[in-house]
């Protein structure tokens, strides 16, 4: 098994569920209206899980507690894609991201259900069973204010604008994919990507919303190799406040 | 004399008294997520598995399994939790389901149904067994619970999700 990949793939995946896990628990309260807002929280909560879970495994490989790795590391050893660290913006922004994002996220765990590094193939047999819920949730809105009044349609279609580029940052190429194909750990960010632009034409087109040529949007890479906004570094410190306070307190 | 050993059937049984910290009528046993008991001398190693990965009730759970076993006369409990055995709602046993629908939970139906939405839109009431019902939220007050309606009860109900 070659580790370092391994590595390299668990933690930007663990480190996306936990980003996103936090901005989607910045809506507990907030939501457009209460079952948004319960949805959002469960799947805050479902996300942070995923995370412990994938950091979990890394402990297993050698790496820190999965604590110590979620509140400890400083914004430039986070390998989160930079789509996942944007502030949650108004509710049709995080609308858009939930979509592209989980559509992305259905599609990986789907593929790693089929991983050689059986841990993790466990575990996404479990985690993708849940995700279907996310996704399920996603499209549902996606079609229902994509097709809804002009105002929400338009909101849509700008936040969409908006996200792609950052959508497309997700499938930022790892230094690894060759080993992680060969060795049969993960088929690899263009798979997924191809598969991804396939599912989201699909729901898309089901609304009024429009999808640019996607040869015309740059993709903002960067935060695969920790290179990220300005934004991270204030949600880490936020998120991790109460634990630096005294990292060796008993919960 | 001597005691009988305990066995991984004592243990089973003794479990029955733990039950799920967010459904209280329903014991881990019944609910699945003990995958493995095996039973030597009187330590005891159990294999678990959550029902939702970021399930926060898990520790309780563990603390409870402990706590059950330690009064039982055991000296050692030992809980991994893995997902060699993942669970699914249709690990719920029988006498599960029905606790879950006196409580007033529906009961998830087969895990190899839910492929859409559709399958969750008429869920059958737990209160008048109806089926003229709709799906209010994919989400509910727990991570395994949706939430739903009742048009001739009009009241809402939750389910226990399929998965």
């Amino acid at each position: 098994m070659n580790t370092p990949a391994l590595t390299e793939l668990l933690f930007k995946m663990a480190d996306d569920q936990l980003i996103l896990g936090h901005r989607n628990s910045e809506w507990t309260g907030f939501g457009p209206l209460l079952e948004e807002d319960i949805a959002f929280s469960s799947m805050a909560q479902d996300k942070v899980g995923h995370s412990q879970a994938l950091y979990e495994l890394l402990h297993n490989l050698g790496q820190p507690a999965p604590d110590e790795v979620a509140f400890l590391r400083p914004a430039g050893q986070f390998h989160n894609c930079i789509f996942v660290e944007l502030p949650n913006g108004e509710y049709d922004f995080s609308l858009i991201r939930h979509f592209l994002y989980d559509t992305a996220e259905l599609i990986r765990f789907d593929l790693l259900r089929k991983s050689s590094y059986e841990p993790l193939a466990q575990l996404a047999h479990k985690i993708h069973g849940e995700l279907r819920y996310h996704t399920l949730h996603a499209n549902t809105w996606i079609k229902q204010l994509g097709t809804a009044t002009e105002e929400s349609i338009s909101r849509l279609q700008h936040s969409l604008a908006f996200a792609l580029p950052y959508a497309l940052g997700i499938f930022e190429r790892s230094p690894w994919e060759k080993e992680l194909a060969a060795d049969g750990i993960f088929e690899g960010e263009e798979v997924l990507q191809e598969r991804w632009r396939t599912n989201v034409e699909e729901v898309i087109s089901q609304t009024d919303l429009t999808l640019p040529a996607w040869n015309t949007i740059a993709p903002v890479l960067g935060g695969r190799q920790g290179k990220h906004s300005e934004h991270l570094s204030p949600l880490l410190d936020e998120m991790g406040e109460v634990f630096r306070i005294d990292p060796t307190a008993s919960w | 004399m001597k005691p009988t050993p305990a066995t991984s059937r004592d243990v089973y049984t003794w479990l029955e008294a733990v039950k799920d910290p967010e459904i209280p009528v329903l014991s881990l046993v019944d609910l699945g997520v003990i995958t493995d008991v095996v039973v030597e001398n009187t330590t005891v190693d159990i294999e678990m598995t959550p029902t939702f990965v970021g399930c926060p009730a898990l520790d309780i759970m563990k603390q409870e399994i402990t706590e059950t076993l330690l009064q039982r006369g055991m000296t050692e409990v030992r809980i991994v939790v893995n997902f060699r055995d993942p669970w699914s709602s249709d690990k719920i046993s029988e006498k599960g389901r029905r606790a879950l629908k006196e409580f007033g939970l529906a009961p998830p139906l087969p895990a190899k149904v839910f492929t859409d939405l559709e399958v969750l839109e008429h869920v059958s009431c737990p209160r008048c067994e109806g089926t003229n019902t709709t799906l209010k939220n994919v989400f509910g007050p727990t991570l395994c619970r949706s939430i739903h309606y009742c048009f001739d009860c009009q009241e809402s109900f939750e389910q226990f999700k399929p998965l």
